[in-house]
């Protein structure tokens, strides 16, 4: 399966999607100039990787921002790990966030509401 | 505005507003086309004042998705220029700093059939405490759309939560068919 690897700018993220070697990441900063032609690729690897996924994915979300076009997309891409989730594959989602920014420990909180899927809030410090 | 007729009247209107930004404490204002090249010039720009300023890092993370925020709102949602070219929404946008706060000001064109909407969302969302901002930005993530211009219908919940503030907002009716839609958000320079 095709590999996605994009590096990240001051207002997209790094974005690796890569089956082989079991990396899922999504990192950095989010605010696109079109959040939708950002992601949809993203969104349509995943769907093919919800055809035949690994036994276990782990999923690493470690943004230090994204503006609220994107909170909508990133829904949508754990919505698509819920549906690999629920198809039976162990799925674990690891939301990194700043031991200091409360409000993207909060935004981790409100995702693992709203999805599906084994979530797991993991505190860094930023030097 | 009126034509500056002499070289006196120009220095007369620099001088004039210079004072009236100083007494404000604006410390960005801007008139025009919001673009992404725009919104990330002022982001930026606004960012390494607020490091020399030695703010909290939380002040400067809440002013700086604020801006973003209210600019994307004018580039997506503001009736451009009259003559209808610009792709990008038009408007005004200044950034004040107090000795408490930071209020981020944005005006910009609306009709004047998308006012009482627009006023009801805005009324809505001044209504909601915390709990109720967190359900409605879940709701309406879930339940929302991506609209054509990009905009998730999320920006002004997200701005009411994250600053705690109420949005303070007006409409001034320029004539039959536009309205001008004022926004002051208020981010406080206290750190909780």
């Amino acid at each position: 399966m095709s590999v996605i690897k994009i590096q990240g700018s001051d207002d997209t993220p790094t974005v690796v999607l890569d089956k082989e070697n079991n990396i899922f990441e999504i990192s950095g900063r989010s605010l696109p100039e079109d959040v939708v032609a950002f992601y949809n690729p993203i969104l349509d690897w995943l769907s093919e990787y919800a055809k035949d996924p690994l036994d276990k994915t782990v999923f690493n979300f470690k943004l230090e921002y994204f503006n609220t076009a994107s909170s909508k997309l990133l829904l949508d891409v754990l919505l698509k790990l819920e549906d690999i989730n629920s198809a039976g594959h162990d799925v674990l989602v690891k939301w990194h966030y700043p031991d200091d920014d409360e409000d993207m420990e909060e935004a981790g909180e409100e995702y693992s509401d709203i999805v599906d899927v084994p979530f797991e809030q993991v505190p860094y410090t930023i030097d | 505005m009126a034509s500056i007729k002499d070289h006196k009247e120009s220095l007369d209107f620099v001088y004039d507003f210079y004072v009236k930004m100083k007494r404000n404490k604006i410390n960005l204002a801007y008139e025009g086309e919001i673009t992404h090249q725009i919104t990330k010039a002022f982001t930026s720009l606004t960012e390494t004042n607020m490091a020399r300023e030695e703010d909290a890092s939380s002040v400067q993370k809440k002013v700086f998705h604020v801006m973003v925020e209210c600019l994307q709102n004018i580039s997506k949602h503001s009736e451009s220029a009259p003559n209808g070219s610009a792709k990008d929404g038009r408007g005004i946008f200044m950034v004040s700093k107090g000795d408490t706060e930071y209020n981020v000001t944005t005006g910009n064109i609306i009709k004047n059939e998308n006012v009482e909407k627009l006023r009801g969302i805005l009324e809505n969302i001044n209504k909601l405490d915390k709990d109720g901002l967190n359900k409605l930005y879940k709701q309406q993530m879930r339940d929302g759309h991506i609209s054509d211009r990009g905009g998730a219908g999320l920006g002004f919940i997200d701005i009411a939560r994250k600053t705690g503030e109420k949005l303070l907002y007006s409409f001034l009716k320029i004539d039959s068919t536009n309205s001008f839609f004022v926004l002051t958000s208020t981010i406080s320079r206290i750190k909780e």
